[in-house]
């Protein structure tokens, strides 16, 4: 009889369950779905991973960047020099474009690295400006008025699009499986360690540096991929498109509403995102101010975003990164776990 | 090239009004506000809204326009900001943004995306001859204003009841409540202070050029460009630092218009690189 540690709860299980359901439904909706469903969830999917990032980033990993679009549009614009110029499969592309925006992300990181806190924040704008003035100027790609995706060109409509979609689904569930799993590692607890207290992690012998650069890495890794889906799927970049500042003022709103530093976090604040963008994003300017508004009453009123506040209330947790000690005598009788 | 040099000199002490409410704001509070360049827009539309209700007059609506900025501040800072307040950047790093995306989309709402400017009856073109170059009046009247205001702070700081208290919330809040300060009215005070500057900034940027709702952005990069280059010791540091910047985009102005500000933005980053302190870093 010895205490164990407990890592899954009952809604645990029954949510692993449902996702299971849900993904064997969403990977068969091309037979059944119609094609405005898939362009919808792939736009959405690449928001989606990019809200995840930024989770990952700031809600984790404690830097608060505004600057994540930088490798959006990296992303993005590097599918498209090596589908359109270099000849290689645009979904190949997608992945050998995220990797790229990782790779930049190193260099990248000995800048961005010298600040801390907001102003870490602004000179992350800094840098995503650069790439977009310095991509304005590059004629190759359009310039300032951006170019076209021509690589599918003579490709069947049908089979494009359902692959675009397929690689968004894959995309979607590689990013949930791959923040769950690494938040579980090892890994995943020093970094959740080094967001509760940086001193208290180093001095348990937390290599924090190492550990940041690397959640940067990544991050900059799904932004590209983000950004790569996005414009396999409109066929059209442009600068401003590309590296506006909108996207990281999009991924702030879905995971701070939704609820930052959980993985159930931006799943809410997409589908929250999405219904809200479905039925109001006709009022433009109006849309955009309610969304600034909740964003700020979401930020001072109620810190834990909204699957905080029913994670308060219901004790329910989707995706526990958690580890729970339980005592023998409470072990054997395998009761679910309590909140800590 | 000293005509480069003067037109940057003269840029740069623009950029140091946009400057100084952002270094005052973190030097205080370590609140970095991310509307901080599209309330700067939106003190240049009041502005030209003013003027035209006084009819065209723009120095009396650059007057009143600074009053309602300081009260705005203070209201801003008592009743939002101060209950980001914490050791986690990110409440108020999410209530700025969110505010700038307000800001930026009311104005579009109600004023349109058209460049507005505050007449200034022939001030804004008026010029005099400096050996080979073209001084405008009122860049250099600009520049005065920039330096005055600097001077101004840095008395402000180093020699008044105000500016100790300033210093005694940014060095240890505790402490400086223990000895009877309201930390709290201190930084709505601060933050009115940085409102009344930015209006004069959005003001005297409505005179020489033109402000647009989507302007904001940029000039808080501006402003923030110049208070790391500066370093954070002093204002005096953050007036250098405008100075360079401005300097630096002239040239890179001169050398081609498409990659003036892109060479800004360049520059400021080899000085994060080479010399993150800033140029001063030290308190004084």
């Amino acid at each position: 009889m010895t205490a164990h540690v407990v890592r899954s709860t009952r809604s645990s299980r029954v949510a692993l369950a449902l996702s299971l359901a849900w993904l064997v439904m969403a990977a068969s909706l091309p037979f059944w779905g119609e094609a405005s469903w898939m362009r919808e969830f792939t736009e959405m999917s690449a928001y989606f991973i990019f809200a995840m990032m930024w989770n990952l980033l700031a809600g984790y990993g404690g830097m608060v960047s505004i600057g994540q679009q930088a490798f959006f549009g990296l992303g993005g614009y590097t599918m498209v020099a090596l589908a359109n110029l270099a000849g290689i499969d645009p979904f190949v592309s997608i992945a050998l474009a995220a990797l790229l925006a990782g790779l930049i992300a190193v260099p990248v990181s000995w800048v961005a690295f010298r600040l801390q806190g907001g102003y870490f924040a602004i000179g992350t704008w800094v840098i995503a400006e650069v790439m977009r003035l310095t991509v304005a100027n590059i004629d190759a790609v359009g310039g300032g008025s951006g170019t076209s995706l021509t690589a599918f060109r003579g490709m069947d409509r049908t089979l494009r699009e359902h692959t675009t979609y397929w690689v968004a689904l894959a995309a979607v569930v590689a990013t949930l499986a791959g923040v769950y799993l690494f938040l579980r590692s090892k890994q995943g607890l020093a970094l959740q360690a080094i967001r509760d207290s940086e001193v208290a992690a180093e001095s348990q012998g937390v290599a924090v540096q190492r550990t940041k650069l690397a959640v940067y890495v990544v991050a900059a890794f799904g932004g590209g991929l983000a950004g790569a889906l996005y414009f396999v799927s409109t066929l059209r970049i442009s600068p401003d498109a590309a590296f506006g500042i909108n996207w990281t003022a999009f991924a702030i709103f879905i995971v701070v509403v939704g609820g930052i530093g959980r993985i159930e976090g931006p799943i809410i604040g997409a589908t929250l995102f999405w219904l809200l963008n479905k039925f109001f994003a006709d009022y433009g300017t109006w849309y955009q101010i309610g969304l600034g508004l909740l964003a700020i009453v979401v930020a001072v009123a109620f810190r834990q975003g909204l699957w905080g506040w029913l994670q308060q209330r219901t004790g329910l947790t989707l995706f526990p990164t958690t580890r729970w000690l339980q005592p023998p005598a409470q072990a054997a009788s395998d009761a679910a776990p309590g909140q800590p | 090239m000293l005509d480069t040099l003067i037109q940057g000199l003269l840029l740069g002490g623009l950029y140091a009004l946009f400057a100084l409410g952002l270094s005052l704001m973190f030097g205080v509070m370590r609140l970095t506000n991310i509307a901080h360049g599209d309330f700067i827009v939106l003190a240049g539309f009041a502005g030209v809204l003013v003027a035209g209700a006084l009819g065209g007059q723009a120095w009396p609506a650059a007057l009143l326009v600074i009053p309602i900025a300081f009260g705005l501040g203070w209201l801003l800072q008592r009743h939002l900001l101060n209950r980001t307040y914490g050791r986690d950047p990110l409440p108020s790093l999410v209530v700025t943004f969110g505010l700038s995306i307000v800001v930026q989309n009311a104005l579009l709402e109600f004023l349109s995306a058209d460049p507005r400017s505050l007449p200034t009856g022939g001030l804004s073109t008026a010029s005099f001859a400096l050996g080979q170059t073209q001084v405008g009046v009122l860049p250099l009247a600009i520049f005065c204003v920039a330096l005055g205001c600097t001077a101004a702070l840095q008395w402000l700081f180093a020699r008044t009841a105000v500016g100790r208290a300033f210093r005694a919330v940014s060095d240890d809040r505790s402490i400086a409540e223990l000895m009877g300060l309201d930390s709290m009215r201190v930084y709505a005070l601060a933050t009115a202070v940085a409102f009344a500057l930015i209006a004069l900034a959005g003001v005297l940027q409505a005179m020489r050029t033109t402000v647009a709702p989507t302007d904001g952005p940029q000039l808080l990069i501006y402003a923030f460009e110049a208070v790391i280059i500066g370093g954070m010791g002093s204002f005096w540091g953050t007036l250098i630092g405008a100075l360079v910047l401005g300097v630096v985009q002239q040239i890179g102005f001169r050398f081609d218009p498409g990659w003036g500000i892109w060479f800004g933005h360049l520059v400021f980053l080899a000085m994060l690189v080479v010399r993150p302190q800033g140029l001063f870093p030290k308190t004084r």
